[in-house]
């Protein structure tokens, strides 16, 4: 065993791109479910956005063109969910739970040709000056695009949220959707756009864990990463912020084992690679119960059916 | 325009009427599938869903059946409780492993001793084990007010890792030449999980599953504890006046649905499957929540509903071989299914209404 081998700046590094994939995705659910519907399915989106993206990025030779094509597949399929529970008004819990399922088929049948190639590569912004200061230069200014945007997305999702109209609106409708209807907000539209705003994020993270953080398609390759974004918005309890801390505490924990592994302490690889799982079970533990209740800051409607009577 | 009206009451004929409907709608929308992947559509569901019955390897089809439908079955009546009951459990896949290594370890751990109490007590192994594993959402959930669908199904990925630590340490054959997985229960006949009749496919674990069904079927007709959970599912709010105890019957529905899935997994490790491998899990607790689905939580539905599935597996890895239709397209299929059902299952609880809608 040497854990002298494990450089930190690196591993600060390689925290931000570990938590990328998992920001985005949770990003997105977190305006899903501020809009009040439950999607269980990013992890069905997830990987159809990864293979999406991986294909179109090995077709045209450009990783950008692949992301831009990652986010549609992810929205497409999430439209699909939209319109199940949003028109034929089906349960959010079971239709998310086929999303997934679908997800999952689907991928692996447009997978079949990817297997084994080696996308193009993903260039890395090395912003002049600032990539050059010592510690802080390669942990924080030496990544590609992905890991700016994301960033810029929870930012961009937190000004949303608390400062503009819109915002407003999608809490209403989150909150109450009755009010939000007599109001003469169109509950339903609104809802249409949340569910494909996160359907295009949790593609975006899946093209991000194929594209540049393995980088390859194996079938399965988000193992869990959608159901961990899921569990980061609860820990988050439903707050931009906290669920971009959330996210680098997954990424921390990840980066550690593998690190943990690859210098050969005495634990077995099967049960580090356990821990990321297990410690957010824990997380979710934690911040459900006692004072800090999570329920509480749940958006009063998540996962009701809403059907305009009158 | 279309709008939507909710019926008084469900519709009993659509109720019955929908899984055909979505069954017969996947097999549309299936075959579009199978002809944009450049294969005859007519064939390939012909041979997904005629070949298995009544083609020419029919005998060997046939017996196959219901092996792969025991499992189904036996994890889709353990969810169903829970589904009717809003307590979703989907990491029944995480139960049923533990529940086979449970009972797979008791069983090498008597190897070579011969008796017939080996076997049952490595059932009774196999279901503490789904059954436990079970109770860590259930705890958390009653004790914390943790999510379960969130934390039943993370335990699957750290079951997963657990059956990997197993079959390559602990339980790796010793005689094994080094390779991974356990010991072949084939060779120890004490903790062999036998086909009772042979080339039925009908092993102890088919059994397990009609039990559960007829059991599933006097729980939700007959005892309380049936009416307790409809009535949980139905009136969360009437029930809570009703004196029913939340905590008891979340524990009963996650303890009971891991149960059945560690017995379903502990049947396959000692039956089919034969030994603990790093993936002789084949997602059939995913599958499950389809079959739990399309038999509209119903015991009998989901007998007739976990057939079907079964022939959609056997009748996939026919068409696999015969038709070279990838592994994969069988699982989209299945997962649409389930779009589908959910889909027209409106014409249950709604009926369309054409015209310009009233103002009131």
């Amino acid at each position: 065993m040497d854990l002298s081998s494990i450089n930190p700046i690196l591993l600060v590094a390689s925290l931000m791109v570990a938590a990328t994939p998992i920001i985005l995705a949770a990003i997105g659910e977190l305006i899903v479910e501020k809009s009040g519907v439950l999607n269980l399915g990013v992890e069905g989106m997830m990987i159809v956005g990864a293979i999406c993206g991986f294909a179109i990025a090995v077709q045209t030779g450009s990783p950008f063109v692949g992301f831009v094509a990652a986010a549609f597949g992810g929205a497409v399929l999430s439209l699909l969910f939209g319109i199940l529970t949003q028109y034929f008004l089906s349960n959010q819990v079971a239709t998310g739970l086929g999303l997934t399922l679908f997800g999952l088929g689907l991928s692996s049948l447009m997978g079949q040709g990817y297997i084994g190639i080696r996308p193009p590569a993903t260039p890395r912004l090395e912003i002049p000056v600032l990539s050059d200061i010592p510690v802080l230069g390669p942990v924080l200014f030496n990544h590609d695009l992905m890991v700016y945007v994301a960033l810029g997305l929870v930012v961009a999702t937190w000004a949303v949220l608390k400062f503009t109209r819109a915002g407003l609106i999608l809490r209403a409708v989150g909150e109450n959707h009755d009010a939000a209807h007599a109001l003469g907000y169109k509950v339903v539209r609104v809802r249409l756009m949340a569910i494909t705003f996160g359907g295009a994020c949790a593609g975006l993270g899946g093209a991000y864990l194929s594209l540049v953080r393995v980088p390859q398609w194996t079938e399965g390759m988000t193992a869990g990463a959608g159901w961990i974004a899921l569990a980061i918005v609860v820990f988050g309890a439903w707050r931009p912020f906290r669920v971009l801390l959330g996210a680098y505490l997954f990424g921390g924990v990840t980066v550690l084992q593998l690190n943990l592994q690859a210098a050969g302490v005495a634990i077995p690889v099967e049960y580090l690679s356990m821990s990321p799982y297990l410690i957010t079970i824990a997380v979710l533990v934690i911040m459900s119960s006692g004072k800090a209740k999570a329920a509480l800051s749940a958006p009063a409607c998540l996962g009701k059916i809403f059907h305009a009577s009158s | 325009m279309i709008t939507l009206e909710k019926r008084p009451e469900p519709s009993r004929f659509w109720s019955w009427a929908t899984p055909v409907l979505a069954v017969l709608l996947t097999m549309v929308a299936g075959g579009a599938m199978f002809a944009a992947l450049g294969k005859d559509p007519v064939e390939a569901i012909r041979t997904i869903f005629w070949d298995p019955l009544f083609g020419e390897f029919a005998f060997y089809y046939r017996g196959q059946l219901l092996v792969k439908a025991g499992p189904l079955i036996l994890i889709a009546i353990g969810l169903s409780m829970g589904f009717r009951a809003g307590i979703w459990n989907i990491g029944a896949e995480g139960q049923y492993i533990i529940g086979a290594i449970c009972g797979a370890a008791l069983g090498l751990a008597f190897y070579p001793f011969d008796s017939f109490i080996v076997f049952p007590l490595m059932v009774l192994a196999g279901a503490l084990g789904g059954f436990l594993w079970a109770m860590i959402p259930g705890i958390l959930r009653v004790k914390f007010n943790t999510n379960e669908i969130l934390v039943s199904l993370l335990l699957v990925y750290v079951a997963e890792f657990i059956l990997a630590s197993m079959a390559l340490g602990a339980l790796k054959n010793p005689d094994g030449a080094g390779f991974p997985g356990s010991r072949n229960f084939r060779s120890y006949p004490s903790g062999f999980n036998e086909e009772i009749i042979a080339g039925t496919g009908l092993h102890w674990g088919v059994v397990a599953a009609f039990i559960a069904v007829i059991f599933a079927y006097v729980l939700f007709a007959r005892h309380q504890m049936g009416f307790q959970i409809k009535l949980a599912g139905q009136a969360p709010r009437a029930a809570r006046f009703g004196g029913v105890n939340p905590s008891r019957l979340i524990l009963f529905c996650l303890g009971m649905s891991g149960a059945l899935a560690g017995l379903a997994g502990l049947f396959e490790v000692s039956g089919p499957a034969g030994q603990v491998s790093i993936d002789f899990n084949v997602g059939y607790g995913f599958t499950a929540i389809i079959v739990a689905f399309l038999g509209r939580l119903h015991p009998v539905g989901i007998l007739l509903a976990g057939l079907l599935l079964a022939l959609t597996y056997i009748g996939g890895e026919a068409a696999q071989s015969s038709l070279g239709l990838p592994a994969a397209a069988i699982q989209a299929f299945q997962g649409m299914l389930l779009f589908f059902l959910l889909a027209v299952d409106v014409l249950t609880n709604f009926r369309f209404r054409f015209g310009k809608r009233e103002v009131v």
